[in-house]
Protein backbone atom coordinates (compact mmCIF):
# COMPACT_ATOMS: atom_id res chain seq x y z
CA UNK A 1 0.00 0.00 0.00
CA UNK A 2 1.39 3.39 -0.90
CA UNK A 3 1.28 6.17 1.65
CA UNK A 4 -1.12 9.09 1.33
CA UNK A 5 1.64 11.60 2.01
CA UNK A 6 5.21 10.71 1.25
CA UNK A 7 7.94 13.09 2.40
CA UNK A 8 11.28 11.96 1.02
CA UNK A 9 14.61 13.29 2.32
CA UNK A 10 13.36 16.86 2.33
CA UNK A 11 15.77 19.71 2.97
CA UNK A 12 14.23 23.13 3.43
CA UNK A 13 16.01 26.47 3.47
CA UNK A 14 14.61 29.95 3.73
CA UNK A 15 16.11 33.41 3.54
CA UNK A 16 15.88 36.03 6.21
CA UNK A 17 17.01 39.61 5.65
CA UNK A 18 20.62 38.69 6.42
CA UNK A 19 21.13 34.95 6.04
CA UNK A 20 20.07 31.65 4.56
CA UNK A 21 18.71 29.31 7.20
CA UNK A 22 18.47 25.56 6.95
CA UNK A 23 15.20 24.61 8.60
CA UNK A 24 15.19 20.87 8.00
CA UNK A 25 17.70 18.44 6.57
CA UNK A 26 16.90 15.13 4.97
CA UNK A 27 13.56 14.61 6.71
CA UNK A 28 11.53 11.62 5.58
CA UNK A 29 8.22 10.27 6.78
CA UNK A 30 5.05 8.69 5.46
CA UNK A 31 1.50 9.44 6.49
CA UNK A 32 -1.21 6.86 5.82
CA UNK A 33 -4.93 7.31 5.36
CA UNK A 34 -6.68 8.28 8.63
CA UNK A 35 -3.42 8.85 10.49
CA UNK A 36 -3.24 11.51 13.16
CA UNK A 37 0.38 12.28 12.48
CA UNK A 38 2.09 14.73 14.83
CA UNK A 39 5.31 16.64 14.15
CA UNK A 40 6.79 17.36 17.57
CA UNK A 41 9.91 19.21 18.51
CA UNK A 42 11.31 22.26 20.28
CA UNK A 43 11.33 25.62 18.52
CA UNK A 44 13.85 25.74 15.71
CA UNK A 45 13.31 22.17 14.58
CA UNK A 46 11.59 23.33 11.40
CA UNK A 47 8.27 21.62 12.09
CA UNK A 48 6.17 24.61 10.96
CA UNK A 49 8.38 25.12 7.92
CA UNK A 50 7.92 21.46 7.07
CA UNK A 51 4.15 21.82 7.31
CA UNK A 52 4.26 24.90 5.06
CA UNK A 53 6.26 22.90 2.54
CA UNK A 54 3.60 20.18 2.56
CA UNK A 55 1.09 23.02 2.13
CA UNK A 56 3.02 24.04 -0.98
CA UNK A 57 4.15 27.45 0.23
CA UNK A 58 7.80 26.47 0.13
CA UNK A 59 9.79 24.40 -2.38
CA UNK A 60 12.20 21.82 -0.96
CA UNK A 61 15.86 22.40 -1.84
CA UNK A 62 16.34 18.68 -1.98
CA UNK A 63 13.97 15.74 -1.72
CA UNK A 64 10.36 15.48 -2.71
CA UNK A 65 6.92 15.77 -1.16
CA UNK A 66 4.25 13.65 -2.80
CA UNK A 67 0.59 13.47 -1.95
CA UNK A 68 -1.40 10.67 -3.54
CA UNK A 69 1.50 10.13 -5.95
CA UNK A 70 1.42 13.76 -7.12
CA UNK A 71 4.39 16.00 -6.36
CA UNK A 72 3.44 19.07 -4.32
CA UNK A 73 4.35 22.23 -6.24
CA UNK A 74 2.01 24.93 -5.01
CA UNK A 75 -0.72 25.52 -2.42
CA UNK A 76 -4.00 23.85 -3.16
CA UNK A 77 -7.34 22.96 -1.65
CA UNK A 78 -6.48 19.26 -1.47
CA UNK A 79 -4.38 20.20 1.58
CA UNK A 80 -6.41 22.53 3.79
CA UNK A 81 -4.47 24.50 6.39
CA UNK A 82 -5.59 25.42 9.90
CA UNK A 83 -3.32 28.12 11.30
CA UNK A 84 -2.49 29.19 14.82
CA UNK A 85 -3.51 32.81 14.25
CA UNK A 86 -7.07 33.90 14.99
CA UNK A 87 -7.07 36.18 11.93
CA UNK A 88 -7.17 33.23 9.54
CA UNK A 89 -10.91 33.70 8.99
CA UNK A 90 -11.95 36.27 6.41
CA UNK A 91 -13.33 39.06 8.62
CA UNK A 92 -15.71 40.32 5.91
CA UNK A 93 -17.56 37.01 5.79
CA UNK A 94 -19.86 35.42 8.34
CA UNK A 95 -19.09 32.00 9.81
CA UNK A 96 -21.30 30.33 7.20
CA UNK A 97 -19.80 32.35 4.34
CA UNK A 98 -16.29 31.59 5.55
CA UNK A 99 -16.96 27.86 5.38
CA UNK A 100 -18.91 28.13 2.11
CA UNK A 101 -16.44 30.34 0.26
CA UNK A 102 -13.70 27.79 -0.51
CA UNK A 103 -16.36 25.22 -1.45
CA UNK A 104 -17.66 27.67 -4.06
CA UNK A 105 -14.28 28.86 -5.30
CA UNK A 106 -12.06 25.81 -5.10
CA UNK A 107 -14.60 22.97 -5.35
CA UNK A 108 -16.92 24.89 -7.70
CA UNK A 109 -20.00 23.57 -5.91
CA UNK A 110 -23.41 25.08 -6.43
CA UNK A 111 -24.38 27.56 -3.72
CA UNK A 112 -27.10 25.30 -2.32
CA UNK A 113 -24.88 22.29 -2.14
CA UNK A 114 -22.04 24.29 -0.58
CA UNK A 115 -24.28 25.84 2.06
CA UNK A 116 -25.75 22.50 2.95
CA UNK A 117 -22.35 20.96 3.44
CA UNK A 118 -21.04 24.02 5.31
CA UNK A 119 -23.99 23.90 7.70
CA UNK A 120 -23.47 20.23 8.48
CA UNK A 121 -19.81 20.89 9.42
CA UNK A 122 -20.72 24.01 11.42
CA UNK A 123 -23.14 21.77 13.32
CA UNK A 124 -20.33 19.29 13.92
CA UNK A 125 -18.20 21.95 15.63
CA UNK A 126 -21.29 23.08 17.60
CA UNK A 127 -21.52 26.61 16.17
CA UNK A 128 -24.98 26.25 14.63
CA UNK A 129 -26.37 29.35 16.29
CA UNK A 130 -23.36 31.45 15.25
CA UNK A 131 -23.60 30.64 11.53
CA UNK A 132 -24.52 34.22 10.69
CA UNK A 133 -22.09 35.93 13.07
CA UNK A 134 -19.00 37.77 11.91
CA UNK A 135 -15.64 36.42 13.15
CA UNK A 136 -14.83 39.47 15.29
CA UNK A 137 -17.77 38.65 17.54
CA UNK A 138 -16.45 35.16 18.32
CA UNK A 139 -14.00 34.00 20.99
CA UNK A 140 -10.60 32.58 20.05
CA UNK A 141 -11.73 28.99 20.55
CA UNK A 142 -14.80 29.53 18.40
CA UNK A 143 -12.69 31.05 15.62
CA UNK A 144 -10.44 27.99 15.64
CA UNK A 145 -13.51 25.74 15.49
CA UNK A 146 -14.70 27.65 12.42
CA UNK A 147 -11.28 27.21 10.83
CA UNK A 148 -11.44 23.48 11.55
CA UNK A 149 -14.98 23.27 10.13
CA UNK A 150 -13.80 25.15 7.05
CA UNK A 151 -10.91 22.74 6.56
CA UNK A 152 -13.01 19.64 7.13
CA UNK A 153 -15.89 20.80 4.94
CA UNK A 154 -13.52 20.81 1.99
CA UNK A 155 -12.94 17.11 2.68
CA UNK A 156 -9.30 17.46 1.69
CA UNK A 157 -6.83 14.62 1.23
CA UNK A 158 -5.13 15.82 4.38
CA UNK A 159 -5.77 18.49 7.00
CA UNK A 160 -2.65 20.45 7.95
CA UNK A 161 -2.79 21.98 11.41
CA UNK A 162 -0.09 24.40 12.51
CA UNK A 163 -0.29 24.62 16.33
CA UNK A 164 -4.00 25.44 16.04
CA UNK A 165 -4.60 25.50 19.81
CA UNK A 166 -1.37 27.19 20.92
CA UNK A 167 -2.93 30.63 21.30
CA UNK A 168 -5.85 29.37 23.41
CA UNK A 169 -6.12 29.32 27.19
CA UNK A 170 -5.40 25.98 28.86
CA UNK A 171 -9.03 25.03 29.60
CA UNK A 172 -10.22 25.80 26.07
CA UNK A 173 -7.22 23.97 24.62
CA UNK A 174 -8.13 20.79 26.50
CA UNK A 175 -11.71 20.95 25.27
CA UNK A 176 -10.65 21.62 21.67
CA UNK A 177 -8.31 18.61 21.74
CA UNK A 178 -11.17 16.39 22.88
CA UNK A 179 -13.45 17.85 20.24
CA UNK A 180 -10.90 17.27 17.50
CA UNK A 181 -10.60 13.62 18.56
CA UNK A 182 -14.38 13.31 18.59
CA UNK A 183 -14.53 14.73 15.06
CA UNK A 184 -11.86 12.28 14.00
CA UNK A 185 -13.90 9.40 15.45
CA UNK A 186 -16.82 10.57 13.29
CA UNK A 187 -15.09 11.03 9.95
CA UNK A 188 -11.60 9.50 10.21
CA UNK A 189 -9.95 12.30 8.28
CA UNK A 190 -6.16 12.35 7.86
CA UNK A 191 -4.41 15.07 9.79
CA UNK A 192 -0.84 16.33 10.01
CA UNK A 193 -0.53 18.21 13.26
CA UNK A 194 2.33 20.43 14.40
CA UNK A 195 2.88 21.13 18.09
CA UNK A 196 5.64 21.85 20.58
CA UNK A 197 3.66 20.40 23.49
CA UNK A 198 4.51 16.79 24.28
CA UNK A 199 1.24 16.30 26.17
CA UNK A 200 -0.75 17.61 23.22
CA UNK A 201 1.13 15.34 20.82
CA UNK A 202 0.28 12.29 22.95
CA UNK A 203 -3.37 13.30 23.26
CA UNK A 204 -3.86 14.06 19.57
CA UNK A 205 -1.64 11.67 17.68
CA UNK A 206 -1.51 8.02 16.83
CA UNK A 207 2.00 8.53 15.44
CA UNK A 208 4.51 11.13 16.55
CA UNK A 209 7.62 12.20 14.68
CA UNK A 210 10.26 13.67 17.00
CA UNK A 211 12.46 16.31 15.44
CA UNK A 212 15.71 17.71 16.82
CA UNK A 213 16.59 21.36 16.24
CA UNK A 214 19.26 23.30 14.28
CA UNK A 215 18.78 21.98 11.69
CA UNK A 216 15.60 19.91 11.97
CA UNK A 217 16.34 16.20 11.68
CA UNK A 218 14.21 13.18 12.50
CA UNK A 219 15.18 11.82 15.89
CA UNK A 220 12.61 9.11 16.42
CA UNK A 221 9.13 8.04 15.58
CA UNK A 222 6.60 7.00 18.20
CA UNK A 223 4.00 4.58 16.91
CA UNK A 224 0.78 3.24 18.41
CA UNK A 225 0.48 6.26 20.66
CA UNK A 226 -3.20 5.33 21.12
CA UNK A 227 -2.16 2.47 23.44
CA UNK A 228 -0.67 4.91 25.93
CA UNK A 229 -4.05 6.49 26.50
CA UNK A 230 -5.62 3.22 27.63
CA UNK A 231 -3.28 2.22 30.44
CA UNK A 232 -3.25 4.21 33.65
CA UNK A 233 -0.11 6.36 33.95
CA UNK A 234 1.23 5.21 30.57
CA UNK A 235 0.85 8.56 28.91
CA UNK A 236 2.71 10.29 31.74
CA UNK A 237 5.52 7.76 31.36
CA UNK A 238 5.60 8.24 27.59
CA UNK A 239 5.63 11.98 28.07
CA UNK A 240 8.67 11.73 30.34
CA UNK A 241 10.47 9.44 27.90
CA UNK A 242 9.86 11.79 25.00
CA UNK A 243 10.95 14.75 27.08
CA UNK A 244 14.21 13.04 28.03
CA UNK A 245 14.81 12.11 24.41
CA UNK A 246 14.23 15.62 23.12
CA UNK A 247 16.28 17.38 25.74
CA UNK A 248 19.05 14.86 26.46
CA UNK A 249 21.64 16.96 24.66
CA UNK A 250 21.15 19.85 26.99
CA UNK A 251 23.53 18.51 29.59
CA UNK A 252 21.45 16.63 32.15
CA UNK A 253 22.48 13.11 31.28
CA UNK A 254 22.67 10.60 34.10
CA UNK B 1 1.48 14.40 62.81
CA UNK B 2 1.90 12.38 59.68
CA UNK B 3 -1.72 12.60 58.62
CA UNK B 4 -1.81 13.02 54.86
CA UNK B 5 -3.35 16.30 53.77
CA UNK B 6 -5.79 16.10 50.91
CA UNK B 7 -7.22 18.72 48.57
CA UNK B 8 -10.88 19.27 49.34
CA UNK B 9 -13.58 21.38 47.73
CA UNK B 10 -15.54 23.57 50.18
CA UNK B 11 -18.81 24.93 48.79
CA UNK B 12 -19.64 28.58 49.69
CA UNK B 13 -23.12 29.93 50.25
CA UNK B 14 -22.79 33.33 48.49
CA UNK B 15 -23.84 32.24 45.03
CA UNK B 16 -26.78 30.24 46.29
CA UNK B 17 -28.79 33.17 47.64
CA UNK B 18 -30.22 34.81 44.53
CA UNK B 19 -30.77 38.43 45.54
CA UNK B 20 -28.08 41.06 45.36
CA UNK B 21 -28.50 44.39 47.07
CA UNK B 22 -26.57 46.17 44.27
CA UNK B 23 -28.24 47.41 41.10
CA UNK B 24 -26.96 45.29 38.22
CA UNK B 25 -28.30 47.43 35.45
CA UNK B 26 -29.85 50.90 35.48
CA UNK B 27 -31.63 52.53 32.56
CA UNK B 28 -30.14 55.89 31.60
CA UNK B 29 -32.35 58.95 32.12
CA UNK B 30 -33.78 60.96 29.21
CA UNK B 31 -31.26 63.76 29.59
CA UNK B 32 -28.32 61.37 29.57
CA UNK B 33 -29.69 59.54 26.54
CA UNK B 34 -30.21 62.72 24.52
CA UNK B 35 -26.81 64.14 25.41
CA UNK B 36 -25.07 60.92 24.34
CA UNK B 37 -26.58 61.32 20.85
CA UNK B 38 -23.81 62.76 18.66
CA UNK B 39 -26.15 64.03 15.94
CA UNK B 40 -28.20 65.92 18.48
CA UNK B 41 -25.16 67.56 20.07
CA UNK B 42 -23.88 68.61 16.65
CA UNK B 43 -27.29 69.96 15.64
CA UNK B 44 -27.37 72.10 18.77
CA UNK B 45 -23.92 73.45 17.88
CA UNK B 46 -25.00 74.32 14.34
CA UNK B 47 -28.12 76.07 15.63
CA UNK B 48 -26.00 78.19 18.00
CA UNK B 49 -23.62 79.11 15.17
CA UNK B 50 -26.56 79.97 12.90
CA UNK B 51 -28.02 82.25 15.56
CA UNK B 52 -24.64 83.97 16.01
CA UNK B 53 -24.40 84.54 12.24
CA UNK B 54 -27.88 86.03 12.07
CA UNK B 55 -27.32 88.34 15.06
CA UNK B 56 -23.90 89.53 13.92
CA UNK B 57 -25.04 90.20 10.33
CA UNK B 58 -28.04 92.20 11.57
CA UNK B 59 -25.78 94.18 13.83
CA UNK B 60 -23.36 94.82 10.91
CA UNK B 61 -26.22 95.70 8.58
CA UNK B 62 -24.16 95.54 5.38
CA UNK B 63 -25.65 93.02 2.90
CA UNK B 64 -22.89 93.74 0.36
CA UNK B 65 -20.18 92.19 2.48
CA UNK B 66 -21.98 89.94 4.95
CA UNK B 67 -25.65 89.10 4.38
CA UNK B 68 -27.83 87.70 7.15
CA UNK B 69 -28.59 84.00 7.38
CA UNK B 70 -32.23 84.65 6.54
CA UNK B 71 -31.28 86.53 3.36
CA UNK B 72 -28.89 83.73 2.40
CA UNK B 73 -31.55 81.07 3.00
CA UNK B 74 -34.12 83.09 1.06
CA UNK B 75 -31.69 83.40 -1.85
CA UNK B 76 -30.93 79.68 -1.61
CA UNK B 77 -34.63 78.81 -1.79
CA UNK B 78 -35.19 81.26 -4.67
CA UNK B 79 -32.36 79.80 -6.68
CA UNK B 80 -33.45 76.26 -5.98
CA UNK B 81 -37.04 77.10 -6.97
CA UNK B 82 -35.97 78.75 -10.21
CA UNK B 83 -33.94 75.65 -10.98
CA UNK B 84 -30.67 77.49 -11.53
CA UNK B 85 -28.86 76.19 -8.47
CA UNK B 86 -30.07 72.63 -9.00
CA UNK B 87 -28.91 72.83 -12.60
CA UNK B 88 -25.48 74.17 -11.60
CA UNK B 89 -25.04 71.59 -8.86
CA UNK B 90 -26.05 68.84 -11.28
CA UNK B 91 -23.48 70.05 -13.83
CA UNK B 92 -20.77 70.01 -11.14
CA UNK B 93 -21.74 66.58 -9.82
CA UNK B 94 -21.85 65.02 -13.28
CA UNK B 95 -18.31 66.06 -14.14
CA UNK B 96 -17.20 65.22 -10.61
CA UNK B 97 -18.52 61.67 -10.76
CA UNK B 98 -16.96 61.16 -14.19
CA UNK B 99 -13.54 62.32 -13.02
CA UNK B 100 -13.79 60.49 -9.71
CA UNK B 101 -14.78 57.16 -11.20
CA UNK B 102 -12.09 57.43 -13.88
CA UNK B 103 -9.49 58.35 -11.25
CA UNK B 104 -10.44 55.48 -8.95
CA UNK B 105 -10.47 52.98 -11.82
CA UNK B 106 -7.05 54.16 -12.93
CA UNK B 107 -5.75 54.00 -9.36
CA UNK B 108 -6.89 50.38 -9.03
CA UNK B 109 -5.36 49.38 -12.34
CA UNK B 110 -2.04 51.00 -11.48
CA UNK B 111 -1.97 49.47 -7.99
CA UNK B 112 -2.90 45.96 -9.11
CA UNK B 113 -0.21 46.09 -11.79
CA UNK B 114 2.26 47.50 -9.29
CA UNK B 115 1.89 44.91 -6.52
CA UNK B 116 2.85 42.00 -8.75
CA UNK B 117 6.39 43.16 -9.49
CA UNK B 118 9.03 44.91 -7.47
CA UNK B 119 9.74 47.42 -10.24
CA UNK B 120 6.00 48.17 -10.45
CA UNK B 121 5.96 48.87 -6.73
CA UNK B 122 8.97 51.18 -7.09
CA UNK B 123 7.25 52.98 -9.97
CA UNK B 124 4.05 53.49 -8.00
CA UNK B 125 5.88 54.68 -4.90
CA UNK B 126 7.96 57.17 -6.89
CA UNK B 127 4.97 58.50 -8.82
CA UNK B 128 2.80 58.93 -5.73
CA UNK B 129 5.66 60.56 -3.85
CA UNK B 130 6.07 63.04 -6.72
CA UNK B 131 2.49 63.83 -7.64
CA UNK B 132 0.68 63.50 -4.32
CA UNK B 133 2.03 66.81 -2.93
CA UNK B 134 1.27 68.64 -6.21
CA UNK B 135 -2.13 70.35 -5.91
CA UNK B 136 -4.26 69.26 -8.84
CA UNK B 137 -5.43 72.81 -9.47
CA UNK B 138 -1.83 73.78 -10.33
CA UNK B 139 -2.17 71.62 -13.45
CA UNK B 140 -5.24 73.47 -14.69
CA UNK B 141 -3.41 76.12 -16.77
CA UNK B 142 -1.51 73.33 -18.52
CA UNK B 143 -4.68 71.29 -18.99
CA UNK B 144 -6.36 74.30 -20.60
CA UNK B 145 -3.54 74.54 -23.15
CA UNK B 146 -3.61 70.80 -23.85
CA UNK B 147 -7.35 70.15 -23.89
CA UNK B 148 -8.90 73.62 -24.21
CA UNK B 149 -11.80 75.04 -22.25
CA UNK B 150 -14.10 72.17 -21.45
CA UNK B 151 -14.94 69.09 -19.50
CA UNK B 152 -11.84 67.20 -20.61
CA UNK B 153 -9.63 69.72 -18.82
CA UNK B 154 -11.77 69.42 -15.71
CA UNK B 155 -11.73 65.64 -15.86
CA UNK B 156 -7.94 65.76 -16.24
CA UNK B 157 -7.37 67.73 -13.04
CA UNK B 158 -10.01 65.67 -11.22
CA UNK B 159 -8.32 62.41 -12.18
CA UNK B 160 -5.04 63.83 -11.00
CA UNK B 161 -6.56 64.86 -7.67
CA UNK B 162 -8.03 61.38 -7.06
CA UNK B 163 -5.55 58.99 -8.65
CA UNK B 164 -2.50 59.36 -6.42
CA UNK B 165 -4.16 59.46 -3.05
CA UNK B 166 -6.37 56.46 -3.83
CA UNK B 167 -3.43 54.53 -5.29
CA UNK B 168 -1.29 55.37 -2.27
CA UNK B 169 -3.88 54.17 0.23
CA UNK B 170 -4.83 51.07 -1.77
CA UNK B 171 -1.19 50.11 -2.10
CA UNK B 172 -0.55 50.63 1.61
CA UNK B 173 -3.66 48.55 2.33
CA UNK B 174 -2.50 45.69 0.10
CA UNK B 175 0.90 45.68 1.78
CA UNK B 176 -0.64 45.48 5.25
CA UNK B 177 -2.74 42.37 4.53
CA UNK B 178 -1.58 39.75 7.04
CA UNK B 179 0.59 36.85 5.97
CA UNK B 180 -2.00 34.41 7.34
CA UNK B 181 -4.80 35.78 5.15
CA UNK B 182 -2.52 35.66 2.11
CA UNK B 183 -1.74 32.01 2.83
CA UNK B 184 -5.44 31.26 3.31
CA UNK B 185 -6.20 32.81 -0.08
CA UNK B 186 -3.53 30.76 -1.82
CA UNK B 187 -4.70 27.66 0.04
CA UNK B 188 -8.03 28.10 -1.78
CA UNK B 189 -6.09 28.02 -5.03
CA UNK B 190 -6.84 31.67 -5.77
CA UNK B 191 -4.31 33.53 -7.89
CA UNK B 192 -4.02 36.57 -10.12
CA UNK B 193 -7.07 38.80 -10.35
CA UNK B 194 -9.28 36.38 -8.39
CA UNK B 195 -6.81 36.57 -5.50
CA UNK B 196 -6.83 40.38 -5.67
CA UNK B 197 -10.62 40.58 -5.89
CA UNK B 198 -11.53 37.99 -3.25
CA UNK B 199 -8.72 38.44 -0.73
CA UNK B 200 -6.61 41.57 -1.13
CA UNK B 201 -9.33 44.14 -1.82
CA UNK B 202 -11.69 43.16 1.01
CA UNK B 203 -8.78 42.65 3.43
CA UNK B 204 -7.39 46.09 2.55
CA UNK B 205 -10.81 47.71 2.50
CA UNK B 206 -10.31 49.97 5.54
CA UNK B 207 -7.39 51.77 3.86
CA UNK B 208 -9.08 51.73 0.47
CA UNK B 209 -12.11 53.42 2.00
CA UNK B 210 -9.90 56.06 3.62
CA UNK B 211 -8.31 56.69 0.21
CA UNK B 212 -11.73 56.99 -1.44
CA UNK B 213 -12.85 59.50 1.20
CA UNK B 214 -9.76 61.69 0.92
CA UNK B 215 -9.91 61.40 -2.88
CA UNK B 216 -13.52 62.56 -2.85
CA UNK B 217 -12.69 65.61 -0.70
CA UNK B 218 -9.74 66.51 -2.94
CA UNK B 219 -11.85 66.14 -6.08
CA UNK B 220 -14.73 68.26 -4.78
CA UNK B 221 -12.43 71.14 -3.76
CA UNK B 222 -10.46 70.93 -6.97
CA UNK B 223 -13.60 71.04 -9.08
CA UNK B 224 -15.09 74.09 -7.38
CA UNK B 225 -11.74 75.89 -7.60
CA UNK B 226 -11.36 75.00 -11.28
CA UNK B 227 -14.85 76.26 -12.06
CA UNK B 228 -14.08 79.52 -10.28
CA UNK B 229 -11.10 79.98 -12.58
CA UNK B 230 -12.56 79.26 -15.96
CA UNK B 231 -16.24 79.03 -15.27
CA UNK B 232 -18.45 77.93 -18.11
CA UNK B 233 -17.83 75.22 -20.59
CA UNK B 234 -20.18 74.55 -23.46
CA UNK B 235 -22.66 77.05 -22.03
CA UNK B 236 -23.22 75.17 -18.77
CA UNK B 237 -21.52 76.30 -15.59
CA UNK B 238 -21.22 74.47 -12.29
CA UNK B 239 -21.49 75.59 -8.68
CA UNK B 240 -18.14 77.40 -8.80
CA UNK B 241 -19.35 79.36 -11.78
CA UNK B 242 -22.59 80.16 -9.94
CA UNK B 243 -20.56 81.72 -7.10
CA UNK B 244 -18.31 83.63 -9.50
CA UNK B 245 -21.22 84.89 -11.60
CA UNK B 246 -23.18 86.23 -8.62
CA UNK B 247 -20.12 87.93 -7.16
CA UNK B 248 -19.81 89.81 -10.46
CA UNK B 249 -23.36 91.13 -10.16
CA UNK B 250 -22.80 91.77 -6.43
CA UNK B 251 -25.61 89.39 -5.42
CA UNK B 252 -23.78 88.50 -2.20
CA UNK B 253 -26.62 86.46 -0.59
CA UNK B 254 -26.50 84.25 -3.71
CA UNK B 255 -22.71 83.91 -3.30
CA UNK B 256 -23.31 82.72 0.25
CA UNK B 257 -26.08 80.44 -0.98
CA UNK B 258 -23.61 78.95 -3.47
CA UNK B 259 -21.00 78.39 -0.75
CA UNK B 260 -23.65 76.84 1.48
CA UNK B 261 -24.60 74.43 -1.31
CA UNK B 262 -20.96 73.38 -1.68
CA UNK B 263 -20.82 72.66 2.05
CA UNK B 264 -24.15 70.84 2.11
CA UNK B 265 -23.30 68.57 -0.82
CA UNK B 266 -19.93 67.83 0.76
CA UNK B 267 -21.57 66.97 4.07
CA UNK B 268 -24.22 64.77 2.48
CA UNK B 269 -21.68 62.71 0.57
CA UNK B 270 -19.44 62.36 3.62
CA UNK B 271 -22.16 61.63 6.15
CA UNK B 272 -24.67 59.72 4.08
CA UNK B 273 -22.79 57.88 1.36
CA UNK B 274 -19.43 57.22 2.99
CA UNK B 275 -20.84 56.75 6.49
CA UNK B 276 -23.32 54.17 5.19
CA UNK B 277 -20.60 52.40 3.24
CA UNK B 278 -18.45 52.35 6.36
CA UNK B 279 -21.24 50.98 8.54
CA UNK B 280 -22.11 48.26 6.05
CA UNK B 281 -18.51 47.16 5.58
CA UNK B 282 -15.58 47.80 7.89
CA UNK B 283 -17.67 48.44 11.00
CA UNK B 284 -19.83 45.39 10.50
CA UNK B 285 -16.72 43.30 9.87
CA UNK B 286 -15.05 44.64 13.01
CA UNK B 287 -12.09 45.87 10.98
CA UNK B 288 -12.29 49.41 12.35
CA UNK B 289 -13.11 50.76 15.81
Amino acid sequence: MTALLDVQAVTLRYKTATSLITATEGVSFKVNQSDRFVLLGPSGCGKSTLLKAVGGYLRPEAGEIRIKERTVRKPGADRMMVFQEFDQLLPWKTVLENVTFPLLKARRMSRREAEQRARSYIDKVRLTEFANSYPHTLSGGMKQRVAIARGMAMEPDILLMDEPFAALDALTRRRMQDELLQLWEDTRFTVLFVTHSIAEAIRIGNRILLLSPHPGRVKAEVVDVDCAAVEEGASARLERQIHDLLFEEEGHRE
Amino acid sequence: MNAIKQATIQMRAETVAGDTDQVLERKLGWGELLWSNTTLRKTVLILILAAAWELYARHLDNPLTFPTLSDTLASLLDNIRSGILVDRAWTSLKILVTGYVAGVALAFTVTVLAINTRIGTDFLETMTAMFNPLPAIALLPLALIWFGLGNISLAFVLIHSVLWVVALNTHAGFLSVSQTLRMVGRNYGLSGLRYVAFILIPAAFPSILTGLKIGWAFAWRTLIAAELIFGVSSGKGGLGWFIFENRNVLDIPAVFAGLLSVIIIGLVVENVIFRTLERRTVRRWGMQG
